[in-house]
């Protein structure tokens, strides 16, 4: 049986120690799933292995966040839950380099990326949330004379969390922060491809002071460990983000259980419109940022880019010309680097199958298509044009590095083309006209539209899907409601005479 | 040109304790027009003096936070104002010792409460508030042809002036909700007890915060507080204190540029005993709720009415429990009850006992004044006493309680609502219909039920009628300090 640290070395040389167990009830303990390796996506070669978690595993750790909950974290002051997870955020803050590195490592997003973005966000986001801790409010309701009504909004329980490994501590973030801070215990699965940040996570988590069974992290394959968990009739809400297969299942999985409540983050296809008034150069570096960004790996990536045909050639001139100086393919520890690789072989396949398709189904490849480098599944930024909306790579989502782009010759059509899909994560507009800014953000069906920009996040602002990108917001005040649940309380007032 | 007002003191318990004694603008510690000695009300001595404000040092200060408001504050993300406020909390709390021996020294509170609540109340005041600077939330509004939302922006300039009876928790109460709303301060504290405030002003440069956006001057109310609210670049003024000062507030505005005014002022809060009230608990809580900070507590429950059939027995344990009150020196661990703050409200007091006595009612208890340095007074208990009495309609502001007796819930109501104030009030009842509809009913910002003086910074406190305008503490407190703006963009009309 592999001890709990090992040592890893990073590209720089340098040495960290990982845990590799799972983290249950503040304790790293051994995992009865099976070992599983996790590959460094930049060289191909295995960091080191993990331990996943069993059925036994994740009733063990829903089993002691149900205990913690009922004994402990529900009778903590709100004011001392806020000042934990600020105390959380303190820690990351002090270890951020490390948390970067191993993002970087596990995941292949470049180290600067992972540190100035991802784990700068997830500390804001954690400070965010631990704000709200003590600013849950019910409220008082007048209904007749001798009535007193009010309502309580009370933490859930045992929250069940299962994350993807595209942004491997950011998902992690945007759950705890609104879960802790509204008196949650949470058990989160974090993806099996990108396992060692939540773990040094894990024992931040202990460090700050959380009582035993707040946070639970464990790993495993989400057929397997992810089913347990939302399956599981003690867990009462599951938080998911991922693909809308999977969130189809866990939708499957709560009506054959529990009815648990659900949140679901899932895939997209959105569109930015580039308008005939827009300010081009502006345009061509916030699209290139808004689908290339994270190697394509967003599931809010601006895939598809409808351009008004009279500004064509010149937003496709600057468009590459952004690409060119800003996707910087490399070694994810390399300073210059923007762009590193897709995160495993299966998506590496799946990406070039998607290229090969899109071009059997007639539309031209541009720029990009292919491998890039010898090691590594490195994918080159690809763009195709004289894409048609109903195109296979128009409609399903890609997950990568690659981008269609259709024209369009009046803003109906352009807002069409935008709702034309299953999906409805996200939109952008560039434009310069405040009108056609307002009329296309209100028309396009998305959770988030961006006008003039793409791919900006703010811990106070919902996120979250329309139609088949799923339900439920997180970030901002919204995200309080999902993770808590009302009660009123309805007092008749016996003999009010006296 | 700044000039090093550094001073330090040695307490009767041969602590050293720093502090600065100038004003504070622009982070630096300047020389006001003249000094103001400060008083240890523990046994009539001066402290120290501190620079005190007059118009122009007034004038300074605004500029100062105006410029400040203009130039950085305005500009400065929201959640990074949150981290400032939260630095501040932290500074307060590793500094917690020494600043709570400065307000002991100052006011002459007892240390146990300076140090176990005062001034944690101050970290956990700015760290509530702080939680909300990136949570100002607009609206839109659904509108014909238009895209309407509204913004809830900074005032600007906001003025503080606060008293002397909780000073540091007083600051923070105003500092909390004024900052993380995006404003500037000048605060003006209260040149009885300037210390604590000027130690605070310390850790407001070492927390970070630019120089302008926080600036705590002193000086006499009728001078500095004056000139401050009439000042045409304040936006808004924030006033603690008695209602005749809050009447000053209010005509100052209405003469200057109408700015945006609260007012915290006096009470005369009745605390209410029903039959079936847990005797022992309605004793203990309605001794603090009157001899709490030597009864100088603008929500101090200073008329309690005792439902007949138990007022014997309720006397009979509460003289009890009260002669039990450790009075002494503050800087004692165990002393409950320190002096009055200044010679002053001592003689003010006084004087109100002799007005009781002469009015006919009984002096049940205490009355005098103890030892015979410093501003000492005996928890007093009068008992036969008449609505009319001044005793019964005027706010004494120390350890001062009138006691009487009611028939039913309708006969007290009228009672207790015999005054012009209405700042607090309390029921004792095991039943829970009488507790809820006597509470619904009582004219009164807080009403305890079962307790007394129960101070949260997450529920909001102020009064009705006369106690005052506007609430502080909790979510209510933020729309004192912004200002809402509706815009409107025609998109089809």
């Amino acid at each position: 049986m592999s001890a709990d640290l090992q040592t890893i070395t990073l590209p720089t040389g340098k040495k960290l120690e990982v845990h590799t167990h799972l983290f249950i009830n503040n304790e790293f303990v051994p995992g009865h799933g099976p070992l599983i390796e996790t590959i460094n996506p930049a060289t191909e070669e295995v960091i080191c292995a993990v331990h996943s978690a069993d059925e036994s595993d994740v009733n063990a750790a829903v089993e002691a966040a149900d205990k913690c909950f009922n004994e402990v974290w529900r009778k903590v002051a709100p004011a001392e839950k806020g000042r934990l997870v600020n105390k959380l955020a303190d820690l990351m803050e002090r270890d951020k380099e490390e948390l970067a590195a191993l993002d970087a490592l596990d995941n292949g997003k470049a180290y600067t990326v992972a540190r100035d973005i991802d784990i700068t966000e997830s500390i804001g986001c954690f400070r965010y949330f631990a704000g709200w801790a003590d600013k849950i409010h019910g409220k008082t309701i007048d209904t007749v004379a001798d009535r007193w009504c009010y309502t309580r909004h009370e933490a859930l329980g045992v929250v069940g969390a299962v994350i993807p490994w595209n942004y491997p501590i950011m998902m992690a973030a945007w759950k705890f922060a609104p879960a802790l801070a509204t008196g949650n215990c949470v058990v989160m699965k974090t993806s099996e491809l990108t396992p060692l940040s939540m773990l040094k996570f894990a024992a931040l988590a202990k460090e700050a002071g959380f009582p035993a069974g707040v946070v639970n992290i464990i790993t495993g394959y989400g057929h397997t460990t992810g089913n347990f968990l939302a399956n599981h009739k003690l867990v009462s809400k599951m938080a998911f983000t991922g693909s809308t297969g999977t969130g189809r299942k866990i939708m499957e999985s709560s009506s054959a259980s529990n009815l648990k409540k659900l949140q679901l983050e899932l895939g997209g296809k959105s569109a930015q419109v580039v308008c005939a008034d827009a300010d081009l150069e502006n345009a061509a570096v916030m699209a290139c940022g808004g689908i290339f960004n994270n190697h394509g790996q967003s599931c809010n990536a601006g895939s598809r880019i409808l351009v008004h045909s009279s500004v064509l050639d010149k937003f496709l001139e600057l468009f590459v010309k952004a690409t060119d100086e800003t996707i910087i393919l490399g070694d994810p520890f390399a300073e210059e680097t923007y762009q590193g690789p897709q995160i495993s072989k299966g998506q590496f396949d799946k990406i070039l199958n998607y290229i090969k398709i899109g071009q059997e189904e007639g539309a031209t490849l541009y720029k990009g298509g292919k491998r890039w480098g010898e090691k590594g599944y490195f994918i080159e930024p690809t763009i195709f044009i004289n894409c048609k909306n109903n195109m296979r790579i128009m409609q399903e989502e890609i997950f990568g590095p690659v981008v269609g782009i259709a024209t369009f010759e009046t803003i109906d059509e352009a807002i069409a083309m935008a709702n034309d899909s299953s999906y409805g994560l996200a939109g952008g507009v560039y434009t310069s006209s405040v009108d056609t800014a307002i009329r296309v953000s209100n028309e396009i069906k998305a959770g988030t539209v961006w006008v003039n920009t793409y791919d900006i996040f703010d811990q106070s602002t919902p996120f979250g899907g329309y139609k088949q990108s799923g339900f439920g917001k997180e970030l901002g005040k919204y995200a309080l409601q999902e993770y808590t649940q009302v009660k009123v309380v309805k007092f008749q007032l016996l003999n009010t005479g006296l | 040109m700044t000039v090093n007002f550094a001073t330090e003191v040695i307490t009767s318990k041969g602590d050293k304790l720093s502090f600065n004694t100038g004003l504070f603008i622009n982070n630096e510690f300047v020389e006001g027009a003249n000094t103001i000695d400060v008083i240890n009300p523990t046994n009539g001595e001066k402290i120290c003096a501190v620079q005190a404000a007059e118009e122009a040092q007034v004038n300074a200060a605004v500029d100062a936070a105006e410029k400040a408001y203009r130039e950085v504050w305005s500009k400065t993300p929201s959640r990074d104002r949150a981290r400032l406020m939260h630095k501040l909390a932290d500074l307060i709390d590793a500094n917690v010792d020494e600043i709570a021996k400065i307000e002991t020294l100052d006011n002459g509170k007892g240390i146990a409460f300076s140090k176990g609540y005062d001034i944690p109340e101050v970290s956990k005041t700015l760290r509530y508030f702080a939680g909300f600077a990136d949570k100002l939330h607009g609206k839109v509004i659904e509108t014909e042809g238009k895209l309407s939302y509204t913004r809830h922006e900074p005032i600007g300039v906001c003025a503080a002036i606060i008293p002397w009876n909780f000073p540091l928790m007083m600051a923070g109460w105003k500092l909390g909700p004024a900052l993380c709303t995006g404003n500037v301060v000048v605060l003006k504290t209260s040149e009885i007890t300037p210390l604590s405030a000027l130690k605070l002003a310390e850790l407001i440069k070492e927390a970070g915060f630019p120089p302008g956006v926080i600036n705590i001057i002193t000086g006499y109310g009728a001078i500095a507080g004056d000139k401050l609210a009439r000042h045409p670049k304040v936006g808004k003024v924030a006033f603690t204190g008695s209602t005749a000062v809050g009447r000053m507030i209010m005509k100052a505005s209405s003469e200057s540029n109408l700015k945006k005014i609260t007012l915290e002022l006096g009470g005369k809060s009745p605390n209410i005993i029903f039959d079936d009230a847990d005797l022992d608990q309605a004793v203990a809580w309605a001794h603090k709720g009157v001899f709490f900070n030597h009864g100088q507590c603008c929500c101090a429950g200073t008329r309690i009415f005792v439902q007949e059939g138990i007022y014997d027995k309720f006397l009979e344990r509460f003289k009890e429990y009260t002669s039990k009150t450790k009075v002494g020196d503050p800087f004692d661990q165990d002393t409950f009850q320190g002096p009055q703050v200044s010679q002053v409200q001592f003689d003010r007091i006084m004087s109100y006992i002799k007005t009781g006595k002469e009015e006919g009612a009984t002096c049940f208890m205490g009355g005098n004044r103890l030892g015979d340095s410093g501003y000492f007074i005996e928890p007093t208990v009068f008992t036969d006493v008449k609505g009319s009495m001044k005793i019964m309609q005027e706010e004494i502001f120390g350890p001062v309680v009138a006691v009487s007796k009611f028939k039913d819930v309708d006969d007290v109501i009228d009672k207790a609502h015999d005054t012009t104030y209405g700042l607090a009030a309390a029921v004792f009842t095991q039943n829970i219909t009488r507790a809820v509809t006597v509470a619904n009913r009582l004219e009164a910002g807080t009403v305890w039920v079962n307790c007394y003086n129960e101070l949260d910074y997450n529920t909001p406190f102020g009064g009705y009628k006369q106690s005052g305008i506007g609430r502080e503490n909790g979510e209510y407190a933020l729309e004192n300090y912004y200002q809402v703006k509706a815009v409107k963009i025609n998109v089809g009309l």
